[in-house]
């Protein structure tokens, strides 16, 4: 395919897309996504087979698109142009889809979605409350792409935010409009993305990186993956705008080594799209040059910290290095260095679009957008949803995660995985916010939302989180390494029963000290879900050293 | 080079630009304790031993003196009450695994440190670093190295390259604060030079 030399050229090349498209055509969109493809496998060549026998190849397209979301559910067939929307799709379901919906324009009742509470029913996908109920800037696309194909990205109006900044914004125009927007990193933090983009432009270094954290190592967050494999245009167009505000030239995409899904569509987005000129030397013909490479990690939770995730990119041990210097002055070699993750980068190409002014109408004062959250442990949905900030807690854990199982009670919910808060029940209705979650002790995080009931011991879980950072610091920095193996050792030793008096204070202790000394933000809030259990639930962890008793009859020595 | 104002434990110095708050106080004559510093390998930040309170514009901070560069109108403290603190439980940490290190055992006495505080695990090495990072940077061999990540670290010679490299070099041995370093040794050097080992028995 020809390079896209204009802005001008890439809307005839859209055009060109929808003019050979036949709206009527039926297209069968079959989840592929990370939840859904040990359960859809085959599922896909089945239909072509099906599709052949009724001499029907060629006239019904089928295409493997990103996880929709509702994995709970999956796997999802949506029959387009009438978006008929089938749920738990198995093999042996294959034949009668393609019988009675392709052939003979029936809905098939039985796979079609139930509203559990209501028993109503949903045919269309956009009917599902649990889509209905969401905003889906980010993830609406995911059923309507073919990952592999940049057509299918182009077809929905992909690239013309570049286009904008390209051709009919100046690099501090597109840098203003994103501080206007109080776009905030998604990663973690929270931190204004603007101002980071500002500090790494003005740095003096000529040679500036600009890099996706693509790691997502937080257990239970996969809201990324999904939005990137899904969907890596997205992420790409975000990417190559934000260089263009820089002034960076390279750019760095570093993701997880044990998604092969994801680096094999990463791939194809990277060479399709410098085929069409959107990518590599004199982009669209505006003069402006930007290339990615890729890197990947070997699987350590420490790589997707920002200066240890640099290390990595050049080669090095993934071990953090002190940034009394930010990244933003001096990162890669030496280099301004300018990391986004996932999903921060992918808001990027609609605040372009449509405008800050815009932007700013969804979420709450200091919390624009929306938030991808992925949710997990004792809810009834398991799955991810894009809700604007704002939306309480209880929305996303009763509303789209379909209240707790098998008739328990809620306990608690719990941010941001080993580094993050949980909250009690009491504070269910608290809204989803940076600053707010913050104040009372649950970082986002990345968005991961482990919802626990009544059965949870909150001991074992603080021990449970204490393990894995000790498995997972690098072991660099005395007080994390050790500061950790002693908090585990203490806590072990509560939930086996041997807790002594004084061990409570002992926790709080080590965990200022490691809290205050350690060298990097894995060390520093290694403390962080383990004092929020203290915060909330200190009496489970007297009951464990005092009465010898576990109050939700999990700890084994203790019943 | 242009000089930079700062004030170490009420002392007044003019610090030149690039200078770590260490290299300063030493200049000053403040001592600051370190453990996995060696003037001439690179900062490491690893033991934390050395930090102090670092305030700037009325903003005060914990940093490690080791890494953090000098700027205009820094004040640091290097002996709070927080430091202290955060020094004494550091050492404590350390003691868990090298009760018998002559460096641990002075700076322990100096900030009332318990070496018997936690559960012992005697390994011996704290991941100082400094033999793992001389090998690397000065001698530029790295035959000595850390493996795995998190409690699970530990240093280790590569047998191949120690059998070629260290019977005549153990210029790391005074470096280590403590006896892993010999001890590591010890086992490379029943699996590298099996011919001094028959020697030796």
């Amino acid at each position: 395919m020809a390079r896209i030399n204009s802005a001008a050229e890439l809307e005839e090349r859209r055009l060109g897309i929808l003019s050979k498209r036949d709206p009527n055509k039926l297209c069968i969109a079959v989840c592929n996504g990370n939840g859904c493809s040990g359960r859809n496998e085959g599922i896909i060549s089945v239909f072509t087979e099906e599709l052949g026998k009724q001499s029907l190849d060629g006239k019904v397209d089928v295409r493997a698109t990103g996880c929709h979301g509702f994995c709970e559910k999956g796997p999802f067939v949506v029959i387009y142009p009438e978006e008929i929307c089938y749920t738990g799709v198995t093999l042996e379901d294959v034949p009668e889809i393609v019988a009675q919906t392709v052939v003979g324009n029936q809905v098939v009742d039985r796979l079609v979605y139930t509203d559990p509470a209501t028993g109503e029913k949903a045919v269309r996908q956009s009917d599902i409350p649990y889509y209905k109920n969401q905003t889906r800037l980010l993830m609406g696309n995911n059923p309507m792409i073919n990952p592999k194909d940049i057509d299918e990205y182009l077809a929905l109006g992909g690239y013309a935010g570049l286009s904008k900044a390209l051709f009919e914004m100046t690099p501090e125009q597109v840098l203003e409009e994103i501080k206007k927007a109080n776009l905030r990193g998604r990663g973690g933090g929270g931190f204004p993305a603007g101002s980071k983009w500002e500090t790494t432009r003005n740095a003096p270094e000529k040679v500036k990186y600009v890099i996706v954290n693509g790691h997502e190592g937080e257990p239970g967050a996969f809201m990324d993956r999904a939005l990137f494999t899904g969907n890596p245009h997205l992420v790409l167009e975000g990417l190559i705008i934000g260089a263009y505000a820089i002034g960076s030239h390279l750019g760095f995409i570093y993701t997880r080594h044990d998604s092969p899904e994801l680096l094999a569509n990463i791939r194809t987005a990277l060479k399709q799209a410098e085929e069409y000129g959107l990518l590599g030397k004199d982009i669209m013909g505006s003069g402006f040059d930007f290339e990615v490479e890729v890197h990947f990690d070997i699987g350590i939770f420490v790589s997707g910290e920002s200066s240890a995730l640099m290390r990595s990119i050049e080669g090095k041990a993934p071990e953090p290095t002190p940034k009394y210097i930010r990244t933003s002055v001096s990162g890669i070699w030496g280099k301004p260095s300018n990391l986004n993750n996932i999903e921060t980068w992918a808001n990027v190409p609609q605040i372009i679009s449509k405008g800050s002014e815009w932007y700013s109408t969804i979420g709450t004062e200091r919390s624009k957008g929306t938030k991808l959250i992925s949710f997990f442990g004792n809810v009834c949905n398991t799955g991810v949803v894009e809700v604007p900030f704002g939306t309480s807690l209880k929305e996303i854990v009763y509303g789209f995660g379909g209240g707790i199982p098998n008739g328990k009670k809620l306990k608690a919910v719990h941010f941001g995985g080993a580094m993050g808060g949980s909250l009690p029940a009491s504070m269910i209705d608290t809204p989803l916010d940076f600053d707010g979650l913050a104040k009372v002790g649950a970082q986002i995080g990345a968005g991961a939302l482990m919802v626990l009931d009544e059965d949870t011991c909150m001991v074992d879980l603080a021990r449970f989180f204490m393990k894995f950072l000790s498995e997972e610091s690098c072991g660099k920095c005395v007080p994390c390494r050790e500061g950790v193996r002693q908090m585990l050792n203490i806590l072990t030793n509560i939930t086996e029963g041997k807790g002594k008096e004084g061990d409570i204070e002992l926790l709080e202790e080590i965990s200022e000290v490691v809290g205050e000394a350690a060298l990097c933000s894995l060390g520093r809030t290694a403390p962080a879900p383990l004092l929020g259990m203290l915060n909330y639930f200190r009496d489970e962890f007297e009951a464990h050293i005092k009465e010898k008793r576990c109050p939700a009859h999990f700890c084994k020595n203790l019943q | 080079m242009s000089k930079i104002l700062i004030k170490i434990d009420g002392r007044e110095f003019e610090a030149s630009e690039g200078m770590t708050i260490l290299q300063a106080a030493k200049e000053v004559g403040v001592e600051i304790p370190t453990l996995c510093y060696y003037e001439k390998l690179e900062p490491y930040g690893g033991c934390r031993l050395c930090t102090v309170e670092a305030e700037i514009r009325g903003r005060s901070k914990l940093v490690a003196a080791c890494l953090y560069p000098v700027e205009k109108d820094l004040i640091v403290r290097t002996r709070t009450e927080k430091v202290d603190q955060i020094r004494k439980m550091l050492l404590e940490l350390m003691l868990a695994h090298a009760p018998a290190s002559r460096d641990l055992q002075a700076y322990a006495e100096e900030y009332g440190a318990d070496k018997n505080r936690f559960q012992k695990e005697s390994s011996f090495c704290i991941h100082c670093g400094l033999c793992v990072r001389y090998c690397a940077e000065i001698k530029k061999k790295e035959v000595i190295t850390f493996v795995d990540r998190g409690t699970n670290r530990e240093i280790s010679f590569i047998p191949e390259i120690a059998s070629q490299e260290c019977e005549n070099c153990k210029e790391c041995f005074p470096l280590c604060p403590t006896e892993a370093l010999q001890a590591a040794y010890v086992l490379t050097q029943a699996l590298s030079f099996p011919s001094l080992q028959s020697v030796t028995e």
